[in-house]
């Protein structure tokens, strides 16, 4: 995908008002008596258009996000997207969420440490986004009752908060509940590897002690808030993002099984992270510059 | 099949409702009312048993009158004083069931009206609770664990008395035109509070369809536990703005401290953490069984404040009845009565 087509697309779709799909079974009977349209998980369409019209110059001129395999992401029906994480404070989320509903016309649920929604102002604005809290009863009402993409990164926390020098290796993927879940929906996993994500902002070192005093899961010192001062807490640098698809993984299980053989999941999960790392490599091999791609 | 029902809380709004709503159903052979004060609401046939708080003669009426049904309103939910609600929902409930599980017991059926408050409002919780989702951490306000003892008694009780049916309804916040709770008095009032920085989704339940699902449990003689919820969510600053209400923000941090601005407002702790973090309820249970309601979440504030509105401008119509033993007993027991006192 060129450029052009990018920012072709984008003038064509960006403040586009993505139908939100509402189970099958149930028509609104709210119409006429909201004000809002602030869904049951909290998001509001009409925000993540406001907000998607706000970031389209990060996505597109900033980052010059470029998508490979998009279509392998399904038009209709439940799917849970596993990229790699990474960046002090990540860039890849919103990168991910602006690019499929603006290419796709879907809206997109991330799942989050809850500790988001503790937070005043931001957990509110979180949710109007479409972040949603990491619980398994979550995900899986989203992914099987509602058909939704859910976005998930295993790796948590730990992906974005480890050093530049660790750079695209990927971290442990938690205790592979992401793919429990996938087998209990009776949904595919879609993993995405994601470029571009670390340059934007490395981490040169961390303070857990300050972190710990905060209450925060990590507190970075990035280059950029070493260049940038105090700006560099929010503004990245201009990585180009690369963004590849991989093939929709399918388990061979019965959905809505109470549990699922531990060493399957483990199996499947540790697979799922060699083929993100395999193609993270495999993208930067070809990557000529972080800057220029 | 005639039926023998109790009503607990007679006294009380739901009690008052939900007898005035079983006198109109003539399977309801016989219709008692047990409450601490003289009911509020006039009835056309039940009668009107005075008890103490606890209920603690409540042993002796079921033995005497017979009842097949006990319909128990009387699990407070909001404002009351720690130590009645402890009276009531804790000793009530266990004298209601110790009475219903006596040996040679005539009760065939408790419902029992609970609320969502049992699953409690952090930020740890998922989404959607189901009637089988556990708390996310232990109950931290006293109404809460006062309703998950009296709940936790029932669920012993319907473990050891497996003929008996046992019907739990979690409510979930009401709204509607008569009821008055902290969350109706903070919308009927032009400024209402909020957490700053926190805009949580809550979920309705009409009053209309609490009496309507007390009653399909009870006619119906559906055991189990359920959520009862308007369908759809509304975040705190939509609830506001459709009754009018401008949210003045607390801080986040310790609001309660903020004694002098705080008390401007009805804001129990419960309420707090609600403004924080909200709960919404799964309710397909409950429709499963063949309820349907009448309300949405939406449709229940809707509801509330077109009534509010009514009675800023017509003032709120005087209670014309005053509970009079005697008189009451005359009409229902005496040989000269001939026709309804009504008609």
């Amino acid at each position: 995908m060129t450029d052009g087509h990018t920012v072709a697309t984008a003038t064509k779709r960006s403040t586009a008002v993505v139908p939100i799909r509402i189970p099958p079974d149930s028509p609104d009977p709210d119409v006429g008596t909201r004000l809002s349209d602030v869904d049951e998980w909290g998001r509001s369409e009409r925000f993540r258009a406001l907000t998607r019209t706000l970031y389209e110059p990060v996505y597109s001129r900033w980052f010059r996000v470029e998508w490979e395999g998009l279509e392998k992401i399904p038009a209709v029906g439940g799917a849970l997207l596993v990229p790699n994480h990474a960046g002090a404070i990540p860039s890849d989320a919103p990168v991910i969420m602006h690019g499929i509903e603006k290419e796709l016309g879907r809206p997109v649920y991330g799942l989050a440490d809850y500790f988001f929604r503790t937070v005043p102002v931001v957990g509110t604005l979180w949710a109007r986004g479409g972040g949603v809290s990491a619980r398994p009863a979550n995900a899986y009402r989203l992914l099987k009752e509602q058909g939704q993409l859910v976005l998930d990164f295993p790796e948590g926390t730990k992906g974005p908060s480890k050093s530049f020098t660790d750079r695209y290796q990927l971290r442990r993927f938690g205790r592979g509940g992401f793919v429990e879940i996938a087998m209990r929906a009776g949904v595919p996993v879609i993993p995405v590897a994601v470029i571009g994500s670390e340059e934007a902002m490395p981490v040169v070192f961390r303070l857990p002690t300050l972190a710990r005093a905060l209450g925060i899961p990590y507190f970075p010192v990035t280059a950029n808030l070493l260049a940038l001062g105090p700006l560099g807490i929010v503004v990245p640098f201009p990585a180009k993002f690369k963004l590849r698809v991989l093939d929709p993984i399918h388990f061979d299980v019965p959905p809505d099984q109470e549990r699922y053989s531990k060493s399957r999941v483990m199996e499947e999960a540790e697979r799922i992270r060699g083929l993100i790392q395999e193609s993270v490599y495999d993208m930067l091999r070809d990557r000529r510059s972080v800057w220029f791609g | 099949m005639a039926h023998r029902v109790l009503v607990t809380g007679a006294d009380t709004f739901w009690g008052g409702r939900m007898i005035q709503a079983l006198e109109s159903d003539p399977s309801m052979d016989v219709i008692l009312g047990m409450g601490a004060h003289a009911p509020s609401v006039p009835f056309e046939r039940a009668e009107f048993v005075q008890a103490d708080q606890n209920y603690s003669i409540l042993h002796r009426i079921v033995r005497a009158t017979q009842v097949d049904i006990i319909l128990h309103t009387f699990l407070v939910t909001d404002g009351l004083s720690q130590r009645a609600l402890h009276e009531t929902n804790v000793i009530g409930t266990m004298n209601l069931l110790a009475a219903a599980g006596a040996s040679g017991s005539s009760v065939r059926h408790i419902v029992v009206k609970s609320s969502t408050l049992v699953y409690g409002s952090s930020a740890r919780d998922p989404s959607t609770f189901e009637e089988n989702t556990p708390r996310s951490g232990p109950a931290t306000h006293r109404i809460e664990r006062a309703l998950l003892e009296a709940e936790g008694m029932v669920r012993d009780f319907s473990e050891d008395n497996p003929s008996t049916l046992v019907t739990v309804l979690r409510f979930a916040n009401v709204l509607g035109p008569h009821l008055t709770t902290a969350i109706s008095r903070n919308l009927s009032r032009p400024i209402g509070p909020s957490i700053f920085g926190f805009d949580p989704l809550l979920q309705f339940v009409a009053e209309g369809d609490v009496v309507r699902a007390l009653l399909h449990v009870t006619r119906g003689g559906v055991p189990g536990l359920y959520n009862v919820a308007g369908a759809g969510r509304l975040p705190w600053s939509e609830v506001a703005a459709i009754c009018g209400t401008r949210l003045v923000p607390l801080s986040p941090y310790s609001p309660l401290k903020l004694r002098p601005l705080a008390r401007l407002f009805d804001l129990p702790p419960e309420l707090v953490d609600l403004l924080r973090y909200g709960r919404g309820v799964d309710t397909r249970r409950l429709t499963a069984t063949g309820f349907e309601y009448e309300a949405t979440s939406a449709g229940a504030v809707h509801a509330f404040i077109r009534a509010v509105r009514l009675r800023r401008s017509v003032g709120r119509a005087p209670s014309s009845y005053t509970y009079e033993h005697d008189v009451e007993q005359f009409f229902r027991h005496s040989p000269s009565v001939v026709g309804s006192p009504d008609r």
